[in-house]
């Protein structure tokens, strides 16, 4: 793990979420407020603007500063959680450790900092209902030498976690404000983190 | 999108700044991070109220800080949170040696970034969450009911209090017990258009109306056929009245709160079916207050909101307040 390879996960999150903007943004408008696609967006454009300044740092700061940025720079519940999930990580980070090791540990931690910010946890019609099974996939196959193996199994876990959030009655959320209506939608902040996690498995497979 | 724009990006630093500027003799903006803060700062302690949310919704909650209501307030991008470093920054500015009490509406991205903000400040602080709107039923869900039209009741009734010195707690009480003697619920007529996304959020038809709407144009209980004023006035106020249980003969503050995109004319004939259709059931209303505070954009629709007076609220009510939305008896 180093900042080239943090920043290039980043730049291929961006380029995904970007072909799939007007899908998530439909989502969002089905029984969000429209405004996360933006929010996400933005976001991203804000991290890749500190490629040059924060490119050279060990990966712990990187993560913090990303954090902070998303913090500062996007607002909303997304803004809060994802600077949550970066701060968390970073908290993590020991340079001991193999890439997977450490990364899932990181993961780990991140996803519980943003489990209690969110007050949230599977089930809820959530980017948590991937998230979750994301991070369990990831500590239960930490020590698996084989990385495209890893890779292609989170895929899975990613896509069948975005997926069963179409038959949740929200509870959290903007989508908990229409209850029974949000049923058989897709969660639009499931689907961006789905993509964004795809799109980091693909470059682990592609290697 | 047909909007005064001169660059999407820029709208919300450039309507800060003429905001500004309009009102020079009441107010600071700060940019980056932004906050808007009172130009006078108070010559005594006292606390200092902030609140803030996301954009579109103006005047709230910019239009309401200057003598008498907030301290600042902190407005995020249009319909987004503000994030936790303008609530830090507003917070060294305006703390005046007597504790920061933020009010925030209901919904999930202010309260986790006013969260944020909470864990960074030194200075002792304190949180209203106001969750006026009874379309969508509270229930053992966190997210609960929205904060909506009713946020600015509040805020004009603790910004009084805090004027007379009273402390973060009897501050905080206050603002607790004004939210609970309020509730709100409106529909809209047509969508809203974030600028960023350049076309509206929710279609509607020529004779169709989303009842129970948030102020961001999100959903609220069903979406039906337009019906008459009264009959609309009626259905409203009922779910309303279930929720408060007013006594007979209660005296209460009728606010009939316009969504952007409605004329004034019909906002007062709204406000004239509500008196009249109170009056039938013995509610007194003592208190008015009709306009266009918590907007959506350029929504067309509007929202009753009803609080129940007692003595306290009544007075801080009525005391002196001078923003640039809101002023009277100064």
């Amino acid at each position: 793990m180093n900042g080239i390879k943090i920043f290039d996960s980043i730049r291929n999150i961006e380029i995904t979420i970007n072909n799939h903007k007007e899908e998530i943004e439909k989502l969002d408008q089905e029984i969000g407020d429209g405004d996360h696609i933006f929010n996400i967006l933005r976001g991203l454009q804000e991290l890749l603007n500190l490629k040059d300044k924060l490119v050279d740092e060990t990966s712990d700061k990187i993560f913090k500063q990303l954090g902070m940025k998303i913090m500062t720079t996007v607002g909303g519940s997304s803004g809060a959680l994802f600077a949550t999930l970066l701060i968390g990580m970073s908290k993590k980070f020991n340079p001991e450790l193999n890439d997977l090791n450490n990364l899932s540990e990181m993961f780990y931690e991140g996803v519980e900092s943003m489990k209690k910010r969110g007050k949230s946890d599977i089930g809820e019609k959530t980017m948590l209902d991937v998230l979750i099974p994301v991070s369990k996939t990831l500590i239960n196959l930490k020590d698996e030498s084989n990385i495209s193996k890893v890779a292609e199994k989170i895929i899975i876990v990613a896509k069948d976690g975005m997926l069963s959030t179409k038959d949740i009655i929200a509870t959290k959320g903007r989508a908990s404000f229409l209850g029974e209506r949000a049923k058989g939608h897709i969660d639009p902040g499931a689907r961006s983190s789905q993509l964004a996690i795809e799109a980091i498995c693909n470059q682990f497979i592609n290697n | 999108m047909k909007k005064f724009v001169n660059e999407v990006d820029n709208i919300l630093s450039e309507s800060l700044i003429g905001f500004g500027k309009a009102h020079s003799d009441i107010i600071n903006v700060n940019l980056s991070p932004d906050f808007v803060s009172r130009k006078n700062k108070p010559n005594k302690d006292k606390v200092s109220l902030i609140s803030g949310g996301g954009s579109g919704h103006e005047p709230l909650h910019g239009g309401f800080v200057g003598y008498g209501m907030l301290d600042a307030a902190c407005p995020g991008q249009v319909f987004s949170a503000p994030t936790p470093d303008q609530m830090e920054a507003a917070s060294n500015e305006v703390y005046h040696n007597k504790g920061i009490l933020f009010i925030v509406k209901n919904y999930s991205g202010d309260i986790m970034n006013f969260e944020m903000a909470a864990d960074m400040i030194d200075h002792a602080n304190q949180t209203v969450i106001v969750n006026d709107d009874v379309a969508v039923e509270d229930s053992t869900y966190t997210t609960g009911r929205r904060g909506v039209a009713g946020t600015m009741i509040v805020e004009k009734t603790i910004g009084s209090l805090a004027e007379t010195g009273a402390s973060l707690d009897e501050c905080k009480n206050f603002g607790d017990h004004v939210n609970n003697m309020t509730a709100s619920m409106g529909v809209a007529f047509s969508s809203c258009t974030v600028p960023a996304a350049g076309k509206p959020t929710f279609e509607l038809s020529a004779d169709e109306m989303e009842f129970g709407v948030g102020i961001h144009g999100e959903p609220g209980r069903r979406r039906e056929k337009i019906k008459s004023a009264n009959d609309l006035t009626k259905e409203i106020l009922d779910n309303i009245l279930e929720d408060l249980k007013p006594n007979n003969n209660q005296e209460v503050l009728l606010h009939v709160n316009g969504f952007g995109g409605t004329p004034l004319m019909e906002l007062y004939l709204l406000f004239e079916c509500g008196q009249k259709l109170l009056e039938k059931k013995n509610i007194v209303v003592t208190r008015s207050l009709v306009g266009n505070y918590t907007t959506s954009l350029e929504m067309a629709g509007g929202s009753f909101t009803i609080t129940k007076l007692d003595e306290n609220i009544v007075n801080h009510w009525d005391s002196p307040v001078h923003t640039s939305s809101l002023r009277w008896k100064i």
